[in-house]
């Protein structure tokens, strides 16, 4: 394999806060590989924000800790100083965001924030870099991109105001694009089509991307690798085909199983996974998960599990510390429709936490 | 948006019709004493005080006196006459704006500029010594009353009764035509005591409105795109700013109030002195003319402010 | 205008010649558009809902999805009688309530409830468990003894799942998961007629909405509760609904039973917006997107005739120059389209739906 674009290894990053020490990431290590689509799972608060932001430096000056390496093109960004890092940031390493109109600068028009990010990294004219701004619009599909340079974001509609995100993130060329649940705040449709024009633009500019998303359709979509996270860890990782065909840790199959499919039969039983996301300042001892997971074991409370390769496919990882063999075979019988019991347990029990 | 501005100025005119009625009532029901009685001197016959109630138009209804001074004012220009020195209000007034405009306009600069930067230097260090100190000193200076203020600065820095001689102290003030270097010295301690509330006011809120600022997520993406920090702070003073224009017309009438004061401090021979004076001599039409004058003032700077919002505000201007 | 509900045959388990519980006939709520500080003017209107028609069966559920701002919401508000209605007429249970006031649009209210989207803000958060689920005693007046309503208060929350040594706690010290499940009970304390739930998942997180979905999904099974269920998630949806109707700027343009309506969408915007559902399964990448472009119109100013011409790949002339009926095209299914997609059509964008159900109609 060649050598990945980004490396992160072991990354923690934790927040001193009122109530005690927040660990956000609580030491995850994954790849990106050049011009490939990485796709990162898992609910609000587990930790997916914070990484990204932090390899663009920007939880630094959240008064973060931050500790592990992230290795991209020969540096180690978290010791970069400020100044290097910056002329990464919209550079090598673009990012856009979940909201898009209040990513956007309300009182600035959209040409002028497109030209500010252009200018930032190149020694371009003012008109030089008025006209790829056009250009760029144009690129995203942005109807008529001459008019549209000179107006504000409150005068797009919600999906034209992500594209104008993605045209100022693809300003300077970026090796990397990450997009922090790029189309949460979009309708489906629109959502398709800032999808499209995502893979669209890997394909013509190979760039690589990190999408993060809590909808695992998404991922399913345009992800070529996929983590799944949880509470600050990396649970699982593997291939977008093996997380969905053969997943292999019960946090993987409870967000499989709790949602319901289009091509699913109505009468088929949605598997909510039960209790709530853990609080981050004092997260569960052993396996995080264990709380919540029906197949956790009294040892499970006590041991951390490692992300460690499954028996036979040396790129699917996982962090569970039931026997390989016990899972395959929980996970046939929850695929086959029949709900192991306990599965099925606990979940009255959510309420009387 | 043409039309709104329209719409503005009529009501301002409104508005100044309604100020005018108040407080030619305000000064005539409560008993301040007759003017013309004032104004006969010393053991005046009764057969004077009924003439010059009839040259000054006093013994007519009080309909028929307010009629007769809107009368005046919106159709000839003309505020009346004071009753002491017989001067017009217009030719008082026009007089002693000079020195006004310079106490009010110097201390308004003092004001925006002391105010925003100190409240946005204190945003950026949040918590830091810099801030609790200046945000400290602020919450003082909201709380002390200007004449107060004003008597210790003269008490601490006047050069003639001052600690420490500094500053030329009260009844210094010359023209700025006369001798500029000294109209500027003479000025330096009324602008800062005059600015010293409304800028511990506008730090203050400047500094909620940029803390606010600085965590929006459209900071975030300044950052995430690599501008340098510079610039990511001017595009936050640019949002900051905007909440914080529309609290200016407010501050413009605080402003006014104070310079009254500030003016009988230090002497100042304004249009603040002016109505003090008139208003201890029940002068009823220099006390109008006063009124009338700092009333426009403020409803000019509420037109001022909103249209400048909606300058500043693209998505306000459109709608 | 024909009148739609009378074509539906009725369902499985329903009986015959019942009369619906909530019928809507040509509802239209136009929000005026104002200009000028002093003088208001009108200049114009929002066209929310704009000429909508439906019924809702006892026991049944019926779900409302369509993109954002397309009124679905507004539907809601009307049939709750939150809004006045510009014009058309509303019954529930057989009764004339599109003008009703003063008391019988209180027992209305009593007999209609309501779920939020919000389960953070649409709790009073200075107010116990127990005292906001027994709200609607309060406000109607019901069961005053004090144990009577705790213990009717603690047999909704066992009800929805909740513990009813719960009962003094506050708003925040509950999950969202858990918030959702007492605006449930809130609801269900009068044990409406109708429940409304106007996306009750969509801000929950992802392992956190089948706790509630499948709360509602045995409520509706032990109670037989008729529902609205509005939401823009079409598997969610799907997974919720007996029958399901799909809006469009104001208007729906399908609805029908919801296996036959996802097997076989008729209406080209059905199709789009099911083709455009992301599928959980990177092995089923086969179809063909029909990705819309551009961006809905202006519900103050939509298209003329067919809403959808200036989006849909299958416009010719006559979608913009006549509305089309919203009408049975064979399916079973009512469709205002000229045009409806064919099988091979449908066939072509690959749906995950259609090969595993089987076709209705
Ligand atoms: N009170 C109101 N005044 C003016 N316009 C309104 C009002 N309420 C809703 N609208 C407009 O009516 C249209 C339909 O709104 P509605 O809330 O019903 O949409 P929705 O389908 O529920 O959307 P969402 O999925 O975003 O909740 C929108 O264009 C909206 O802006
Ligand atoms: N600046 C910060 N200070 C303290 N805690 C933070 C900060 N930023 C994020 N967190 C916490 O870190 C955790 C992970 O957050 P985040 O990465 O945003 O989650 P996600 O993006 O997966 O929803 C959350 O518990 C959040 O509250
Ligand atoms: S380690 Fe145990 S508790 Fe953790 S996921 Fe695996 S089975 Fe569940
Ligand atoms: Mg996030
Ligand atoms: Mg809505």
């Amino acid at each position: 394999m060649a050598e990945a674009l980004l490396r992160v290894e072991d990354l923690r990053v934790e927040f001193p806060s009122e109530d005690g020490v927040v660990h956000a990431v609580d030491g995850i290590t994954y790849q990106v590989q050049q011009g490939k689509t990485l796709g990162i799972v898992g609910e609000s608060g587990s930790g997916k924000t914070v990484s990204s932001l932090t390899t663009l430096g920007l939880t630094r000056r959240q008064g973060a800790r931050i500790s592990g390496r992230i290795m991209f093109g020969g540096r180690d960004l978290v010791s970069l100083p400020e100044g290097e890092l910056r002329s990464i940031r919209g550079n090598e390493i673009a990012m856009i965001f979940q909201d898009p109109l209040s990513s956007l600068h309300p009182l600035y028009k959209v040409g002028r924030q497109l030209i500010e990010a252009l200018q930032a990294h190149k020694d371009i004219s003012r008109s030089a870099a008025r006209s790829r701004a056009v250009e760029l619009l144009g690129l995203v599909g942005i109807p008529d991109p001459q008019r549209r340079v000179d107006e504000y974001p409150h005068e797009f509609s919600g999906g034209m105001r992500q594209r104008a995100m993605i045209a100022m993130a693809l300003a300077n060329d970026p090796k990397l694009l990450i997009a922090d649940e790029p189309t949460t705040a979009l309708d489906v449709t629109v959502q398709a089509q800032i999808l499209a024009l995502m893979e669209r633009l890997q394909q013509e500019l190979g760039m690589a991307i990190v999408i993060i998303t809590h909808d695992l359709g998404v991922v399913a979509e345009v992800a070529d690798d996929i983590a799944v996270m949880y509470a600050g860890r990396i649970v699982e990782t593997a291939s977008a085909d093996a997380v969905f065909s053969s997943p292999e840790h019960p946090y993987t199959w409870g967000l499989l199983k709790s949602i319901p499919r289009l091509e699913a039969s109505r009468s088929e039983m949605l598997v909510p996974i039960p209790g709530t996301p853990p609080s981050l300042i004092r997260p569960p001892s052993g396996c995080h998960f264990h709380p919540r997971c029906a197949y956790a074991q009294p040892d499970h409370a006590r041991i951390d599990p490692a992300l460690e390769p499954v028996p036979d496919d040396p790129s699917h990882f996982v962090a569970c510390l039931l026997e390989p063999e016990e899972r395959r075979r929980l996970w046939a019988e929850l695929k086959a429709g029949r709900i192991p019991e306990q599965a099925l347990a606990d979940v009255s029990a959510e309420g009387s936490s | 948006m043409t039309g709104y501005v329209i719409r503005r100025v009529v009501w301002g005119i409104a508005l100044l019709i309604i100020v005018c009625a108040l407080t030619f009532l305000l000064f005539r029901i409560i008993p301040t004493g007759n003017p013309a009685v004032l104004r006969a001197g010393r053991d005046p016959q009764p057969q004077l005080i009924k003439e010059i109630e009839r040259v000054l138009g006093l013994d007519k209804s009080l309909p028929t006196q307010f009629w007769d001074y809107i009368k005046g004012v919106f159709l000839h220009f003309n505020f009346g006459y004071s009753y002491y020195s017989q001067q017009s209000v217009l030719s008082l007034i026009r007089e002693r704006l000079p020195a006004t405009l310079s106490l009010t306009l110097g201390a308004a600069v003092v004001w925006m500029v002391a105010g925003l930067s100190i409240g946005i230097i204190s945003a950026l260090k949040r918590r830091t010594f810099w801030d609790r100190a200046s945000m400290g000193t602020a919450l003082v200076l909201i709380s002390a009353p200007e004449f107060w203020l004003g008597l210790l600065a003269l008490l601490l820095f006047s050069n003639d009764i001052g600690k420490l001689h500094l500053f030329p102290g009260a009844g210094s003030y010359v023209g700025l035509t006369a001798d500029p270097l000294k109209w500027f010295t003479s000025l330096i301690m009324p602008w800062c005591v005059l600015a010293a509330g409304s800028a511990a006011v506008f730090a203050r809120l400047m500094r909620g409105s940029m803390i606010e600022t600085m965590d929006e997520d459209y900071i975030r993406t300044a950052r995430a795109k690599g501008l340098p920090e510079r610039r990511v702070i001017r595009q936050g003073v640019r949002s900051s700013i905007n909440p914080i224009v529309t609290l200016l017309a407010l501050e413009v009438g605080v402003l006014l109030g104070g310079a009254v004061l500030i003016e009988y401090v230090f002497n100042i021979p304004g249009v603040g002195l002016l109505a003090y004076h008139s208003i201890v001599q029940s002068d009823f039409e220099v006390i109008q003319g006063t009124v009338l004058l700092a009333s426009m003032f403020i409803i000019i700077a509420n037109i001022a402010a909103d249209i400048g919002y909606a300058y500043l505000d693209p998505r306000v201007r459109y709608s | 205008m024909s009148d739609p509900e009378l074509q539906i045959a009725p369902g499985p388990g329903e009986r015959a010649g019942e009369e619906p519980l909530v019928e809507a006939r040509d509802l239209v709520k136009h929000f005026p558009i104002t200009r000028g500080v002093f003088l208001q003017r009108k200049v114009g209107a929002v066209k929310a809902v704009d000429g909508v028609s439906f019924a809702v069966r006892r026991g049944e559920t019926l779900g409302i999805v369509g993109e954002t701002g397309c009124g679905k919401s507004t539907t809601a508000r009307l049939v709750m009688r939150l809004l006045e209605s510009t014009s058309g007429q509303l019954t529930f249970d057989g009764q004339d309530i599109t003008k009703v006031k003063g008391a019988p649009l209180k027992a209305i209210r009593r007999d209609v409830q309501m779920i939020f989207q919000d389960p953070y803000s649409s709790l009073n958060p200075r107010k116990t468990i127990g005292s906001i689920i027994s709200e609607p005693f309060a406000i109607h007046g019901l069961l005053t003894e004090k144990d009577e309503r705790r213990k009717a208060v603690q047999e909704l929350m066992e009800t929805v799942g909740l513990n009813p040594e719960h009962y003094n706690r506050y708003p925040h010290e509950f999950s969202g998961g858990q918030r959702q499940r007492i605006g449930v009970a809130r609801a269900l304390a009068l044990k409406p007629k109708l429940l409304i739930a106007d996306e009750p998942v969509s801000a929950l997180d992802v392992s956190i909405q089948a706790q509630v979905l499948n709360l509602l999904r045995d409520l509706q099974r032990k109670f037989g509760l008729t529902l609205i269920f509005i939401a823009h998630d079409l598997s969610v949806v799907r997974h919720m609904c007996d029958r399901v109707a799909v809006m469009y700027l104001g208007r729906i343009v399908e609805i029908g039973s919801g296996d036959a309506l996802y097997a076989f969408p008729r209406h080209p915007y059905t199709g789009a917006l099911l083709s455009a559902v992301p599928v959980a399964d990177p092995s089923r990448h086969g179809g063909k997107r029909r990705l819309l472009t551009g961006d809905v119109p202006s519900p103050a100013n939509p298209p003329k005739a067919c809403r959808f011409h200036t989006r849909c790949p299958k416009a010719q002339d006559l979608c913009s120059i006549e509305d089309p009926p919203l009408e049975d095209k064979g399916t079973g299914v009512l469709t205002a389209c000229h045009f409806p997609l064919t099988r091979e059509e449908v066939a072509e964008m690959g749906l995950a739906t259609v090969t595993q159900s089987t076709p209705a109609g």
